[in-house]
């Protein structure tokens, strides 16, 4: 019993070591990127203010698919090498990887309702990004059906790898559709050109929310494992 | 002669330890019983030994090759009666009995005799879901029959079964024997099968 | 007698003797498209407009309806250990469960459809088009949905939850199956779509049976 833990103890003193690097990190990235992004880059000839929603939309959307990434690698891992951390790793992206893709599908909505004059517009990259926030929704929920951890960690595994494989396969379809239902090309969200003085706070929020990840995926990883000591402690008090 | 053995076996089951550094070995012509309380892991030890679940320590060989490297060889070999009858009320018995022993391939008994030799070859034609609990019991014992595995893995195989039944069971149980195959058979009951080891599991904490 | 043809006759055998879990989601299907003229009015042109999505959404919906029922009765009575334990691979038996919850839920759905293309006043030149749809989607419906029934297989709630997992991944198929209709109606021709659902419907075969077979193994570990 006790290899079991071995290799998670030596995560947790390894994790609480870097943690506040990765904060610090993250801090000085949110300040700086936020004041670029808020004071110091130009605004939007057409777009006004509003462009300014891109520097959280944009880098959001990008950590909702780099967090599904992250989890079909752990899931992977998990099944292959049967590495208990990567599947906890893989729980606790998850909820992350939501939010990301919630906050991505919000920020959108609001820069949609000045642009578009309306909340929600069936836009392909929008769609996309909803139908993966249902693929995160689908694991978390089967994650957690069953009575046995095990059983809903491996199968969740398998679904987020079935997932992942389909997610290129939803893009193209979304994309196709969309094409064919609005032949008249709306306002894209962003052009092909951006200006220079916009990518300066855009790269400095993916930053920021990259270290943000890595420091809370952390956070929650040593949370899980303290949960799962906890659970191994109840059953030896059970078994006497 | 074959050789079924296994080592170090250590097995999680949900989040509690159910077997640590179990071990056994078994030769063709053997049985083996398996006793312990509830919950000592008897159904866990057959589940590992049919290759349904992998222990998280140790090794299951037959002929000194873990059986999780040839799962299709292994399962060629063994036949598993479990706590579920898996008998479709839906189907006749012979239906029932017939589906299994083709599936497992030809070599074992035919099944009008497996459900005579358990005294239920009235039954055959009858829809399986007008048995009783003893009969659907028998029922699943056939596919042992059926098979024509060398191994046999029986979970509580007297459940449910009146006195002549489980003698019964017990000659062809002998007979299986003989001929050379093996048997690994948890219960509570005293089978008085002629030659058998015992492992008593428990105490795995 | 080969693997498949064992496995084949039981599985028709137990699906013919219950046969009433078939008709109901037929039932289930004729009832969800005539909802639909309550819902949005009677008018000819606009039930032609929206006639091949309700028709295809509630197909969707109705073969997610039998989903569930795929291995839960061989999953519960035991039955689904001694497959697994079984020589025969267990993609075949996968593959010969998929077909048959096809044949006994796809195909009398494909078989209702022209009905209900007369009520929803669906334009006859795309009838052909929309059952070739049907006819290379609906496959793939029962492909993926095995992997779905799979993985909940001893889940709380395992219905609701197989449709929150599935109907996701199927959105292409909708999306192609739907689109074809409209190309029709557009001049534009249906070959693009049926190719790319020919292709879906490939490659779901392909991979799907040995997903679900490794789901099949974790549920009766």
């Amino acid at each position: 019993m006790l290899h079991y833990f071995a290799n998670p103890t030596r995560f947790q003193r390894l994790s609480r070591r870097v943690e506040p690097w990765l904060l610090t990190a993250m801090l000085v990235c949110f300040g700086a990127g936020l004041y670029f992004a808020l004071f110091s880059s130009p605004v939007d000839y057409q777009q006004g203010h509003t462009v300014r929603i891109m520097y959280i939309h944009v880098p959001a959307a990008w950590m909702a698919l780099f967090c599904y990434t992250a989890m079909a690698v752990a899931a992977a891992v998990a099944m292959i090498w049967k590495h208990a951390l990567a599947d906890v790793a893989a729980k606790a992206t998850a909820p992350i990887g939501a939010a990301f893709t919630f906050l991505a599908l919000v920020t959108g909505s609001l820069w949609g309702k000045p642009m578009w004059g309306t909340w929600w517009v069936w836009d392909a990259r929008l769609t996309s990004v909803l139908v993966l926030f249902f693929l995160y929704l689908g694991y978390m929920a089967l994650r957690d059906a069953f009575d046995e951890p095990g059983r809903g960690a491996r199968a969740s595994a398998i679904l987020v790898l079935v997932g992942f494989v389909n997610v290129p396969i939803i893009k193209f379809s979304v994309d196709w559709w969309n094409t064919l239902h609005q032949p008249s090309s709306v306002l894209r969200m962003d052009g092909p050109t951006i200006h220079a003085d916009m990518l300066t706070p855009l790269f400095l929020m993916a930053a920021a929310f990259q270290f943000y990840y890595f420091w809370l995926v952390l956070v929650r990883i040593r949370r899980e494992l303290m949960v799962n000591r906890t659970r191994a402690l109840r059953h030896r008090q059970a078994s006497g | 002669m074959a050789v079924f053995s296994g080592r170090d076996i250590d097995c999680i089951r949900g989040e509690r330890q159910v077997l640590s550094a179990a071990a056994f070995s078994l030769e063709s012509g053997g049985a083996l019983t398996l006793r312990g309380a509830n919950g000592a892991g008897k159904s866990t030890m057959l589940r590992l030994m049919a290759g349904l679940m992998r222990p998280v320590a140790g090794t299951i060989t037959w002929d000194g090759v873990d059986i999780a490297d040839d799962p299709h060889e292994h399962n060629a070999r063994l036949a598993y009666v479990g706590h579920a009858d898996a008998v479709k009320p839906a189907l006749s018995v012979l239906e029932n009995v017939t589906f299994w022993g083709e599936l497992a391939g030809a070599g074992g008994m035919a099944a009008a005799d497996a459900l005579a030799a358990l005294g239920i070859g009235h039954l055959s034609d009858l829809p399986a879901r007008y048995l009783s609990a003893g009969q659907r019991r028998r029922v699943n014992l056939t596919r042992a029959l059926t098979s024509g595995a060398d191994l046999w893995l029986l979970d509580e195989p007297t459940t449910a079964l009146d006195a002549a039944t489980t003698d019964a069971l017990t000659s062809l149980i002998d007979g299986h024997l003989k001929s050379g195959g093996m048997a690994v058979i948890s219960t509570h009951a005293e089978l008085g099968l002629a030659e058998t080891g015992t492992l008593t599991l428990g105490g795995a904490a | 007698m080969s693997a498949f043809a064992v496995l084949f006759r039981r599985e028709m055998r137990l699906a013919m003797r219950q046969s009433t879990d078939s008709f109901m989601v037929i039932a289930f299907f004729v009832v969800a498209v005539v909802l639909f003229p309550f819902g949005v009015g009677p008018e000819p042109n606009m039930l032609a407009r929206i006639g091949p999505g309700v028709i295809w959404v509630a197909a969707l919906l109705a073969a997610m309806l039998s989903m569930d029922r795929m291995f839960m009765g061989d999953y519960e009575d035991g039955s689904l250990e001694l497959l697994v334990l079984s020589p025969v691979p267990l993609e075949l038996v996968v593959l010969v469960k998929v077909l048959t919850h096809w044949l006994t839920t796809g195909l009398p759905l494909i078989v209702t459809a022209p009905l209900l293309f007369v009520m929803m006043n669906v334009p006859e030149d795309i009838w052909p088009v929309l059952l070739m749809t049907l006819l290379l989607g609906t496959p793939v419906l029962s492909l993926l949905g095995s992997v779905g029934a799979a993985l909940t297989l001893g889940a709380r709630r395992g219905g609701v939850l197989l449709s929150l997992l599935v109907l996701p991944l199927l959105i292409p198929v909708l999306i192609f199956a739907v689109g074809a209709g409209d190309a029709v109606l557009y001049g534009a021709g249906a070959k693009a779509n049926l190719m790319l659902l020919g292709g879906m419907l490939l490659g779901a075969l392909a991979l799907t049976p040995w997903v679900t077979a490794h789901a099949l193994r974790e549920a009766v570990a």
